[in-house]
């Protein structure tokens, strides 16, 4: 059976130790230098880049998350040996890891680290989908000879250079497709390196429960349990036709991935859909003046990341989350696309105004959908409101000041509530 | 109940009845059309809780009764049955059917009780007077193409009907807008009307009263209070709800001070909008007009899909100008213009335009421009 050790990166037939270092680190599998699609998933990448740039931390459990109210973003192993997880309330995961460093996240130390990590990702392969700042799929297929050595080893010299040159660690997941290779990262984590190949793909997935799938939540995972539906044994026990009937749209891909079959491409140019920015509030709020202030920062923070990339968007969202954790969503489709904070703000203020929601609430949210490019975005005036033009000139000369003298050269009053 | 009916006077009953009911629904006795027979006429009568609308059939009937159906299904069956048919409808108490039979077809439809069909509650109109159906017709369909549909500001969802002061006499006069173009229709008060309180004639009202005005000759019905508005034929009452909001001041949105003139044949500019602004990819497609000196000049620049011109010869003679307008609101008021050419009147091309039908001020448009 095929054979690599990850350490030295010899490739060699069978064995549970490297017969060059003698490392125990190896990965050995019927197919492991026939499969092409690959996972890469950061271990606890927040923490880990906190640990890196502060070795003090090294030894210490740290959790990456906002504030006494906000919740978990990420967790290092060592917190996580207690118990604490991603998006568990601060609150509890300090009940169970007292001693627990906890920190702010720097969103810039991680986006230059993701990038570094990207960097390295593209000397593999031009086919790097990335999924967030710390995972990213890989298609290696044809790679081979560019790189005289197959993807699983080109896999395990991204991680060990991650590694050496980064500081960083992660675990990958090689399979046939990217259903396969994202659950294939997950196995065993960290620094893993997992395979699943065609093979056993069906026998894999027979015992695992079905919210394995990516997309399906809780209200989905009810309905399948509603059908008997809890294990992909169960699910290939259904037919095509069956599925589709019940579940709708759903109901036909259920069928394929029942059967491990996904075909989805990798793709390198995966359009932005959206753009939104949220906050947890410190304490929950109930009170309309500082839920204004609120809308109007984050309008004004989607709408600079709107003009900064050049986008327009012609759907409004408003996000809130009830004290109980019940999400609300609300939603406008506007006349024209638009990149301007003003009627991103004044659209999500009425959204706001006419959910008759009172709250309190602990989460708000501003989102801008259904994307075109900026030359297309705010053209037309209104006959009803005139000062519609006025305050868009007004915007575009706030910008220009800020882009002189800083962003916080000139400030609305309402973003000072 | 039992009657029989010609098929061509029940199919326009019913096809109005199922036109009026909401398609989805969750109340089920909404979706129904109430069927009554009485004397020598049978009375078809539908609603969706805003709208209500009656039509009055003469039939020959050989038992009183009252009961409701599907307006949808009666209506698809009628539809399908061959002309001249004469069709017997009948329900006895006990089945809860409602029996249609015209030659050897028969069919039978599930009823609802006729006690359930709600009965639009009776208002005291403040106004009631007489318009020929040319008039309304006029009023509405040049107007209604700017009816908004934007549910935030819900009061522009409709036609503002109400009396104006013209130039030494009143006028009866139709306004709708979405915030982007402007419609302004006149014509002399019908007398009655003097006192008629402004409503907000709803979208689907204004859809619906148009079925009344097709016969020039009719003279129309109209009842105006403060929350309705009736339209009523001999054979039709069309009873609404009004929007209940105010209108805003639309007079400042019309601009009076536009000097540039230009005139143009409004057959030939909307073909050519129509031509130019095939190119755009864009969901609004932008259009440029270039004015110098009797020459028009069309032109759509999509830097993604590719980029046209059109010259055209107008009446000009102004400073030189360059403006943008959304191409769908060109082509929408260009085609209210059918008897002379269309008049333009341009500030900046920032500024809102005016456009009249020669120098006709009965109707006027009035569209905002576009960044080109």
């Amino acid at each position: 059976m095929p054979a690599l050790c990850r350490d030295c990166l010899t490739t060699f037939d069978a064995g549970t130790r490297c017969p060059a270092c003698r490392s125990p680190r190896v990965t050995s599998h019927p197919e492991l230098f026939d499969l092409s699609i690959a996972h890469m998933d950061c271990d606890a990448f927040y923490a880990s880049v906190e640990k890196r740039d502060n070795p003090a931390l090294r030894d210490k459990p740290v959790i990456i998350g906002g504030g006494r109210r906000g919740v978990v973003s990420t967790a290092c192993y060592i917190a996580r040996i207690k118990g604490v997880r991603s998006a568990m309330p601060m609150f509890q995961a300090l009940k169970l890891c007292p001693e627990a460093v906890v920190i702010r996240p720097r969103m810039e130390a991680y986006v230059e680290a993701s990038r570094a990590v990207r960097a390295l990702m593209d000397e593999l392969t031009p086919v790097v989908e990335p999924l967030s700042l710390d995972e990213a799929f890989l298609d290696l297929t044809g790679t081979a000879r560019l790189h005289q050595a197959p993807p699983a080893v080109m896999l395990a010299r991204l991680v060990k250079r991650m590694q050496d040159e980064l500081g960083l660690s992660g675990s990958i997941g090689l399979s046939h497709n990217k259903f396969l290779a994202k659950l294939a990262s997950d196995l065993d984590k960290p620094r893993g390196f997992s395979v699943i190949g065609a093979a056993e793909t069906v026998a894999f997935l027979a015992p695992r429960p079905v919210r394995l799938i990516w997309g399906i939540g809780p209200a989905a995972q009810e309905a399948l349990e509603a059908a008997g539906i809890r294990t992909f044994a169960d699910l290939s026990r259904w037919d095509k036709d069956a599925l589709a009937q019940r579940f709708g749209q759903m109901g036909e891909r259920l069928w394929h991935l029942a059967r491990g079959q996904d075909a989805r491409r990798v793709s390198a140019h995966t359009p932005v859909k959206g753009i939104s920015n949220e906050t947890t509030f410190h304490d929950d709020t109930a009170d309309p003046d500082i839920l204004d202030g609120h809308i109007w920062r984050l309008a004004e923070q989607v709408s600079g990341r709107a003009k900064a990339t050049g986008k327009a968007g012609r759907v409004v969202t408003l996000k809130l989350r009830r004290a109980d954790f019940r999400i609300l969503t609300r939603r406008l489709s506007l006349h024209q696309p638009t990149q301007l904070a003003e009627t991103i703000y004044r659209t999500a203020r009425a959204l706001y105004d006419q959910s008759g929601l009172t709250g309190p609430f602990r989460l708000l949210g501003v989102g801008l959908s259904d994307l075109v490019p900026a030359t297309e975005a705010d053209r037309e005036g209104d006959l009803l409101d005139p000062g519609a033009t006025r305050r868009a000139a007004a915007e575009r000369a706030t910008d220009a000041i800020r882009q002189k003298f800083g962003k916080d050269a000139i400030v609305k009053g309402r973003a000072l509530r | 109940m039992k009657f029989s009916i010609e098929r061509a006077a029940l199919l326009k009953a019913v096809a109005q009845a199922q036109s009026v009911v909401e398609r989805r629904n969750t109340i089920p006795i909404l979706a129904n059309v109430l069927i009554e027979a009485e004397g020598d006429t049978v009375h078809f009568r539908a609603t969706d809780l805003d709208i209500e609308v009656v039509d009055r059939a003469p039939a020959h009937v050989e038992r009183a009764g009252a009961t409701t159906v599907s307006a949808v299904t009666l209506n698809e069956i009628v539809r399908k049955l061959p002309d001249g048919a004469l069709v017997t409808l009948s329900e006895s108490g006990a089945s809860g059917r409602l029996v249609i039979e015209a030659g050897r077809s028969n069919f039978a439809l599930a009823t609802l009780p006729k006690e359930d069909f709600p009965v639009m509650a009776s208002s005291d109109y403040a106004s009631n007077f007489s318009a020929p159906a040319p008039v309304l017709r006029r009023l509405f369909d040049k107007s209604k193409f700017a009816i908004s549909t934007e549910e935030t500001r819900y009061y522009l969802n409709g036609v503002y009907m109400h009396v104006a002061e013209g130039d030494g006499a009143a006028l009866l006069r139709c306004v709708a807008t979405d915030g982007h173009r402007l419609a302004r229709i006149d014509a002399d008060l019908p007398s009655g009307a003097e006192g008629m309180p402004g409503v907000i004639v709803p979208r689907k009202t204004v859809g619906e009263l148009r079925k009344l005005l097709d016969d020039d000759d009719m003279q129309i019905a109209v009842s105006v209070s403060e929350t309705k508005v009736r339209f009523a034929t001999p054979d039709i009452t069309l009873t609404s709800k009004v929007i209940d909001g105010t209108f805003p001041d639309y007079s400042k949105v019309i601009p009076i001070a536009n000097k540039r003139r230009m005139e143009v044949d409004a057959a030939e500019f909307a073909r050519a909008v129509d031509r130019v602004a095939t190119v755009s990819s864009e969901r609004s497609r932008a259009v440029k007009l270039s004015l110098d000196q009797d020459r028009l000049v069309l032109s759509v620049n999509a830097p993604d899909s590719g980029a046209a011109e059109e010259e055209l010869a107008v009446s000009y003679n102004d400073e030189r100008l360059e403006i943008g307008f959304n191409a769908k609101y060109l082509l929408e008021i260009a085609s209210q213009v059918d008897r002379e050419n269309a008049v333009f009147l341009f500030n900046a091309s920032g500024d809102p335009t005016l456009m009249r039908e020669g120098n006709d001020p009965t109707a006027v448009y009035v569209v905002m421009p576009m960044r080109v």
